[in-house]
C-alpha cells in the first residue's frame, strides 16, 4: 500500500476537503459544495464519509465504523478494513473507545463525548430533493430560507395517512436557519443530534457535499402544534439484551411468521449482555457466545 | 436460539476469492493476456479510455480483464486509478486539424479536399455472424492507400465556416478551462463543463438522449459536416524549451454536427453546431455527444427547453455511470433499519385503521 | 531568496493533520482554547501556530491577502513558496486573510462574506494575537458552545463587539476567525454572537 498517502487521499485533496468541513462547521446545517474524488469504492456506499474520515483522521485517533448500527455488516467490514490498510490506525467496536465513528444509517445507542466525532454516510444531501429536483432552484430555497414547500409535504402526509409519513431522513431545522437532511438514520434517532456532545460531519461523495452540526448545537425536526415529532416506539423489549431504550431489527425466524426483535446497535447490545443483561430469547449465557467477542 | 451473524470478514474474502476464480474460469482454457484485449478487443478499450478519462491503453485492457469484461466495471477501476496520478501541467489544445487521418467521411458534401476516407468501420458490413471466426482464420493484409503521401484534409466545419455559413468556434482567450473533477459541478454550466462532462458520460445515457433529438424531443435538425479517426500529436510546454514538447499521439474520433440555422433581422442566417470528441475509435458517442452538446446550447440560441436532452442539470447530473451504478447498486447494501421504520408506521396506521373500520380490514 | 526561507512541515502528512484538527475543534468550540504545538519557525511576526494553520489549509486552489504589518516582507515568501498559494493585494479577493490584530488596523467588512446561495466563498481570517485564554472576554453563545463561552483574547480591538455584531447580522454570510496565539488557537465562526461587552 506504499504507493498511496496515509489514509489513501492525496494532501491536496485533504485540504480541499478540511476547508469544506471548516466551512460548513461555521455555517450549520449549510451544504458546502467539494470536489469530491473517485475512491475506490462505488459512489452510494459511503464515499462521501470515507473521504471526510480521510481528512479528519490522524495516527492516534481510534475509528469505529458501523452501517444500520452494526460493526460487523459487510459493507462497515469493507470501510473498516480500508482504513486500517491504509491508515493503520487502531480500529475498534466499542463505541466509547472510538475517537472517529462512521456511521451508515444509525446514531450509537451510547452517549457521544466531546473528543469524539461522528461521521455520517449520505446518499442525498439535500432535503426539499424529493420536492424540487433541480439544484438550482433549491439553493435559491435555501438562500431564502424559504421551506414551505417540506411544511406543505409534511402536512399532505397527515390529511392523506394521518400522520407524517417520514419515518427516516426525517428532516430538522439546524440552528434555527438551515433545513437539513439528516441522512437515511431512522427518526427515532432524531432527537440525539440536538444539543450533541460530539462534532458531527455529513459527507457525500455522489452529491459532493459536506455539511456539519457543531457540538451543542439547537437541532429541531420539523412538525407541528398539531401533529408534533414522534420518535418511533417499540412494543417490544430487544431479545438478546432485553433493553427497552434502543431501536430494534426485526429478526424472521422461521416461515410461520416468527419474529424476534434485537438491538441494532450490535456494541451497545453486546455490552449490555456482557453486564448481565439477558433478553427473552437468550437462553445461551454471553460466555457461550464464542464469536461474540472480537 | 438467535446468533447475531458474525463472520462479515471472512464472507467477504472468500467472495473476492471465488471471483477470482470465475473470472479465470476453466483453467484448461488459456487465459487472457491484456495485449489480445488491447489489440482484439480495441473497441472495448476505447470506450474504457474515453468513459475513465485516462489515455492508457494498456491499463483499460488491464482494468476490462479484471472487471471481466464488464466496462462501467473497468471503467470505475481506471478513474479511481487516475484519482491518485499526480498533475504535471497541461498540454496545448490538441490540433485535430493536423490529424494523421484514417477515416473522415461527411455527409454534407459529396467529395471535398481530402475525399471520403472509409477507413476500418462497419458500416456496410452485413451483420452476418461469421462462423469462420469461430476458428483462428488467417486474415488478409489489409490494401494500401494508392498514395503514399496524405494530402492535408481541412476539417468540413472550417470549409464551411470560410463563407461565413457557419458558426465560429469561439475565440481562444486563454481563460481556464474547467474541470469538473477539481471543482464541484454548479449550474448553470458553461459550455466546456458541459462538453468535459459529455466526454465521460455514459455511452447509452448519450446515445438514448441523441436519438430522442432526433425523435422531436428538442429537434435540432443534425448533419454529419463530419466525423475523423486518426491520430493527433499531444504537446507540452516544458519550462525552459524553446518550443512545444511533443508527449506522442493518441487516436482521437471527431465529430462535427451542423445543425439548424439561427439568424435574426440584423444578422445573416447561419447553421449552428454541435461537437463530440471521444478517445479512440468511437464513432457513437462522438456523434451522440455532438448531438447533445447542441442540444444543451438551446439557451444560447434562445430556444424552448422541452426535451430531456436540452435541461442542462438532467443531462449533467446523470450522465456518469461511475455515478449512476454505485447509487443504484447501493440499494444492495442493507437497509433493514430504515425498513423497520417504514414497517413500524405501517404497522400503527394499520392497527388505527382497524380501530376505526374492524368490518373492512381482514 | 529561497535560501533563507524557514523550513516548512518535518512530517508534511501528520503535521498537517494536526494543525487541521486544532482548527477543527477550535471552529467547532467556539471560545475554547486549542493548543497547537509545532516545531517550524516561520518568519516573524508570524507565529509557529499561525503558521501551521496556514501551511494546513493554504494550496494554488486558494488566495490569500497579508494585511500591512505582514505583507512585502518574509512572510509572503514563505507562505508563497511552502502552499503556492496565490497573493492577492486586494482583501476583497482573498480566500485567506493574515493580519497582526497588534499592529494592522481590523475591518471585518473588507473581506469575503460570501454569497445567499453560497456562504462558504467566504474568507477566513487568521488573526495572529499575544494570547487566547478563557477569560476576561466578551461573552459568546452559538452553536459549539454549551451555555455561554468567552471570547478571551488579546489584543482585541476596541470595537471588536460591535463590528463582530454586523458580522453576525449577515447571517449566514459572514467571515470566520481563527485566532492564534504562539501554540494557541481560538475560534470565532460566523454563527457564534458576542451578547455582552467585555467589562
Amino acid at each position: 500500500m506504499s504507493a498511496y498517502n496515509f489514509a489513501y487521499l492525496d494532501e491536496q485533496t485533504k485540504r480541499m476537503i478540511r476547508r469544506a468541513i471548516l466551512k460548513a462547521i461555521a455555517v450549520p446545517g449549510y451544504q458546502v459544495p467539494f470536489a469530491s474524488r473517485e475512491m475506490p469504492m462505488p459512489y452510494g456506499w459511503g464515499t462521501g464519509g470515507v473521504q471526510v474520515t480521510a481528512s479528519i483522521l490522524g495516527p492516534d485517533d481510534v475509528l469505529k465504523v458501523i452501517d444500520q448500527g452494526a460493526d460487523d455488516t459487510t459493507n462497515a467490514v469493507s470501510i473498516r478494513a480500508f482504513f486500517a490498510k491504509t491508515a493503520g490506525v487502531k480500529t475498534t467496536t466499542a463505541t466509547t473507545e472510538a475517537t472517529v465513528i462512521q456511521t451508515r444509517h444509525r446514531f450509537p445507542e451510547t452517549n457521544l463525548g466531546a473528543h469524539q466525532v461522528l461521521v455520517y454516510q449520505v446518499p442525498i444531501p439535500e432535503p426539499l430533493r424529493f420536492l424540487e429536483p433541480r439544484e438550482t432552484e433549491t439553493r435559491t430555497l435555501h438562500a431564502l430560507a424559504e421551506y414551505g414547500l417540506m411544511h406543505v409535504k409534511l402536512y399532505e402526509d397527515i390529511a392523506r395517512h394521518g400522520h407524517i409519513a417520514t419515518t427516516y431522513a426525517y428532516p430538522v431545522s439546524v440552528n434555527g436557519r438551515y433545513v437539513m437532511d439528516p441522512s437515511p438514520i431512522p427518526k427515532y434517532d432524531n432527537p440525539r443530534l440536538d444539543d450533541c456532545e460530539a462534532l458531527q460531519l455529513f459527507g457525500a461523495g455522489r452529491e459532493k457535499r459536506i455539511y456539519a452540526i457543531p457540538p451543542h448545537t439547537k437541532v429541531v425536526s420539523l412538525d407541528f402544534e398539531d401533529h408534533p415529532f414522534e420518535p418511533t416506539k417499540f412494543e417490544h423489549p430487544c431479545a438478546l439484551c432485553g433493553s427497552t431504550m434502543s431501536y430494534l431489527d426485526e429478526v424472521v425466524t422461521d416461515d410461520a411468521g416468527g419474529r424476534m426483535f434485537v438491538c441494532s446497535d450490535t456494541d451497545y447490545c453486546e455490552t449490555r449482555q456482557r453486564e448481565g443483561h439477558i433478553g427473552h430469547l437468550n437462553a445461551a449465557a454471553p460466555q457461550t457466545c464464542p464469536e461474540a467477542a472480537e | 436460539m438467535y446468533v447475531a451473524v458474525k463472520g462479515g470478514e471472512r464472507a467477504i474474502e472468500n467472495a473476492h476469492r471465488l471471483l477470482a476464480d470465475k473470472r479465470r474460469g476453466p483453467r484448461d482454457v488459456p487465459e487472457l493476456t491484456p495485449a489480445q484485449i488491447d489489440e482484439q478487443l480495441s473497441l472495448a478499450v476505447d470506450r474504457v479510455m474515453s468513459e475513465g478519462s485516462l489515455y492508457d491503453r494498456a491499463l483499460a485492457a488491464l482494468a476490462i480483464k479484471q472487471a471481466r469484461g464488464d466496462l462501467i466495471e473497468a471503467i470505475f477501476l481506471v478513474r479511481a486509478y487516475r484519482t491518485t496520478l499526480p498533475r504535471f501541467g497541461y498540454s496545448h489544445p490538441l490540433d485535430t486539424g493536423a490529424m494523421q487521418v484514417r477515416r473522415r467521411i461527411s455527409a454534407t458534401y459529396k467529395d471535398l479536399p481530402g475525399g471520403q476516407v472509409l477507413g476500418p468501420t462497419f458500416d456496410y458490413t452485413h451483420r452476418l455472424i461469421d462462423f469462420s471466426l469461430m476458428e483462428q482464420d488467417a486474415v488478409p493484409a489489409p490494401a494500401t492507400a494508392p498514395h503514399a503521401a496524405q494530402t492535408a484534409m481541412p476539417r468540413v466545419a472550417d470549409i464551411i465556416g470560410s463563407g461565413d455559413m457557419i458558426e465560429a468556434s469561439p475565440p481562444d482567450e486563454g481563460a481556464p478551462v474547467s474541470d469538473l473533477t477539481r471543482d464541484p459541478l454548479a449550474f448553470p454550466a458553461p459550455r466546456d463543463l458541459c462538453l468535459q462532462n459529455l466526454a465521460r458520460g455514459d455511452e447509452g445515457f448519450l446515445l438514448a438522449l441523441g436519438y430522442s433529438t432526433q425523435r422531436g424531443y428538442g429537434r435540432n435538425h443534425p448533419f454529419v459536416g463530419e466525423i475523423r479517426l486518426g491520430e493527433v500529436q499531444v504537446e507540452v510546454e516544458v519550462e525552459g524549451l524553446p518550443f512545444a514538447a511533443p508527449l506522442g499521439a493518441v487516436t482521437l474520433t471527431e465529430c462535427q454536427m451542423v445543425n439548424q440555422f439561427v439568424g435574426s433581422k440584423t444578422e445573416a442566417p447561419k447553421f449552428t453546431r454541435g461537437y463530440g470528441l471521444s478517445f479512440g475509435q468511437c464513432e457513437r458517442r462522438a456523434m451522440s455527444m455532438a448531438l447533445v452538446d447542441r442540444a444543451l446550447r438551446a439557451g444560447e440560441f434562445e430556444e424552448e427547453r422541452k426535451g430531456p436532452a436540452q435541461d442542462e442539470e438532467f443531462v449533467l447530473s446523470h450522465s456518469d455511470n461511475v455515478q449512476a451504478t454505485g447509487f443504484v447498486e447501493h440499494l444492495k447494501l442493507p437497509h433493514y433499519v430504515d425498513f423497520q421504520a417504514e414497517l413500524a408506521l405501517l404497522r400503527e396506521m394499520r392497527g388505527e385503521n382497524h380501530a376505526s373500520h374492524p368490518e373492512a380490514a381482514e | 531568496m529561497t535560501a533563507a526561507l524557514a523550513a516548512g512541515f518535518a512530517r508534511p502528512v501528520f503535521d498537517s493533520q494536526a494543525a487541521f484538527r486544532a482548527a477543527m475543534d477550535a471552529l467547532s468550540r467556539p471560545g475554547a482554547v486549542t493548543a497547537l504545538i509545532t516545531d517550524l519557525t516561520p518568519p516573524s511576526p508570524l507565529t509557529p501556530a499561525a503558521a501551521a494553520i496556514a501551511l494546513a489549509l493554504l494550496d494554488f486552489e486558494v488566495s490569500f491577502h497579508l494585511a500591512p504589518s505582514l505583507a512585502g516582507g518574509d512572510v509572503g515568501a514563505f507562505l508563497r513558496f511552502h502552499t503556492g498559494a496565490r497573493e492577492v493585494d486586494a482583501p476583497q479577493e482573498a480566500d485567506f486573510v493574515l493580519l497582526d490584530l497588534a499592529a494592522d488596523a481590523l475591518d471585518l467588512t473588507s473581506f469575503k462574506l460570501g454569497e445567499a446561495a453560497y456562504p462558504d466563498r467566504s474568507a477566513t481570517v487568521l488573526a495572529l494575537v499575544e494570547t487566547v485564554s478563557r477569560s476576561d472576554g466578551p461573552a459568546l453563545v452559538g452553536p459549539g458552545i454549551k451555555g455561554r463561552a468567552t471570547l478571551g483574547v488579546s489584543p482585541l480591538p476596541a470595537d471588536f463587539a460591535a463590528q463582530w455584531q454586523l458580522n453576525a447580522a449577515r447571517y449566514p454570510l459572514g467571515v470566520d476567525l481563527l485566532f492564534a496565539a504562539p501554540a494557541h488557537v481560538l475560534g470565532l465562526p460566523r454563527s457564534a454572537r458576542i451578547v455582552e461587552e467585555a467589562r
